[in-house]
């Protein structure tokens, strides 16, 4: 059983009053994702991981010097989809409910939280992401290099932003910066992060 | 005479020990900071096979972000300031902890980057000839297997980084790829040539297809001056390979 892409959440152009562009999404989404499906499923063929849930496939190739190729390709797999989710149309805003209360508690504030976040998606040196996780039942906020997630430091994502330049070199060309406070401006969107917090209690 | 050596002596042990103990003082002088190296030819010298407005942002913006900070990190320690910033990528564990990573990505950026613009010119391509030519030949069996070799491990280099051709300490020729902005000399290889495979190096004209931003580069490679880096290696593992103080005084 090979594995697909899901589909994205929204319309390809859906984000583009909010500085994604279709473009981007023809090239990420369309590209970029869908080539780590094609070459994670041409990796696993008639093994046994690919039969397994993708989660194993990437905790149990993690860290394993023969399977590089497979954890990178189904790691990025994964943490695509679950960027795609990260983000929606007139997102940005401030969290609500439970979220907001654990922000307060966990990371002193909503203003607090989105200048670690800034850091963190700012300071990761070339390709990676920054998270939102929760880590023995605390939030915290980090970032990992090329395709690695938070899933195989046993620490459960909320939310992410992909900072490799080709999430953002189309519409912001070297200005991570902007593309990061973009994203937590108009895109993010914090009902992923509570729902994934939510089935987490 | 004798005056002149001894007090040039006690300058250098001066400097070795500054250079050992990297005291923090505020800097004198930015002298000894690093400068933008101006681009030898124009944005668009090398379109199609890399377009200008790539050219001016790699230069203008990254390359120049790389210099910022390592200039933040230089002046937070001026002794640093004594070594040529290949010596301190040679030598990164002998770097202040606190601003060892800041030298190794931003330091490694900023020599990456200032040999990338030269190994590169306006109708460049062709092939390397003299003893470059004799030695890819009996490394690789041919030039073109040599480059069927670089752009394969252009490709697979996963994520950000770069791909080269350096020689070893016994002055054979390899290619191998590092992960960010890891130049050769931290691991006692020297740089030959390089070609840069983040994606901000191809995203405008080539997005995705790294592949063919590979094979189109060959266009605009400078064979003289990949050349000339080739013979200078040959003086550089014989003189430096087995040193083992860096000292200021060498750079
Ligand atoms: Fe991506
Ligand atoms: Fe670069």
């Amino acid at each position: 059983m090979a594995f697909t892409q899901s589909p994205l959440p929204y319309d390809p152009g859906a984000l583009e009053a909010h500085n994604m562009s279709a473009r981007t999404f023809e090239f990420h989404y369309g590209k970029h994702h869908a080539a780590y499906v094609t070459n994670l499923n041409n990796l696993v063929k008639d093994t046994p991981m690919a039969d397994m849930p993708i989660e194993e496939v990437i905790k149990t190739s993690f860290g394993d010097a023969d399977k590089v190729g497979i954890f990178n390709n189904a790691a990025q797999v994964w943490n695509h989809t679950f960027f795609w989710s990260s983000m929606k149309p007139d997102g940005g805003g401030t969290p609500t409910g439970d979220l907001a209360a654990k922000i307060d508690s966990d990371l002193g504030g909503f203003d607090k939280l989105k200048e670690a976040f800034k850091t963190a998606a700012a300071t990761q040196f070339g390709s990676g992401w920054a998270w939102l996780v929760l880590d023995n039942g605390a939030l915290k906020v980090t970032k990992t290099g090329n395709a690695e997630n938070p899933l195989v430091h046993g620490q459960t994502p909320l939310l992410t932003l992909d900072v490799w330049e080709h999430a953002y070199y189309v519409d912001f060309q070297n200005r991570r910066p902007d593309f990061i406070s973009n994203y937590l401006d108009q895109l993010v969107n914090w009902d992923f992060a509570a729902q994934n917090l939510a089935a987490c209690s | 005479m004798k005056k002149f050596v001894q007090s040039l002596m006690s300058g250098l042990a001066i400097a070795l020990i500054t250079s050992m103990v990297f005291t923090a003082f505020p800097a004198t002088s930015s002298a000894a900071l690093v400068q933008l190296p101006p681009l030898p030819y124009d944005y668009a010298a090398l379109a199609p096979s890399i377009d200008a407005e790539t050219m001016q942002l790699h230069h203008d913006k990254h390359h120049a972000g790389y210099i910022t900070n390592l200039n933040a990190a230089l002046e937070k320690y001026p002794a640093l300031q004594n070594q040529s910033v290949e010596s301190l990528l040679q030598n990164l564990d002998q770097v202040p902890e606190d601003v060892r990573k800041a030298i190794q990505n931003n330091g490694g950026g900023h020599v990456n980057h200032s040999m990338f613009w030269t190994i590169m010119k306006p109708d460049g391509g062709g092939q390397p000839t003299g003893t470059l030519a004799t030695a890819i030949q009996s490394t690789f069996g041919s030039y073109e297997a040599f480059q069927e070799k670089f752009e394969k491990a252009g490709l697979s280099q996963f994520g950000s980084g770069w791909v080269w051709l350096v020689t070893n300490p016994q002055n054979q020729l390899q290619i191998i790829s590092t992960a960010n902005q890891d130049n050769p000399l931290m691991q006692g290889l020297y740089p030959i040539m390089g070609n840069d495979v983040w994606e901000h190096a191809y995203y405008l004209t080539y997005r995705n297809r790294r592949a063919d931003y590979l094979k189109g580069w060959w266009n605009v490679a400078n064979w003289d001056e990949i050349e000339k880096r080739f013979v200078s290696s040959a003086n550089y593992s014989s003189a430096n390979y087995n040193s083992v103080n860096y000292s200021s005084a060498n750079y």
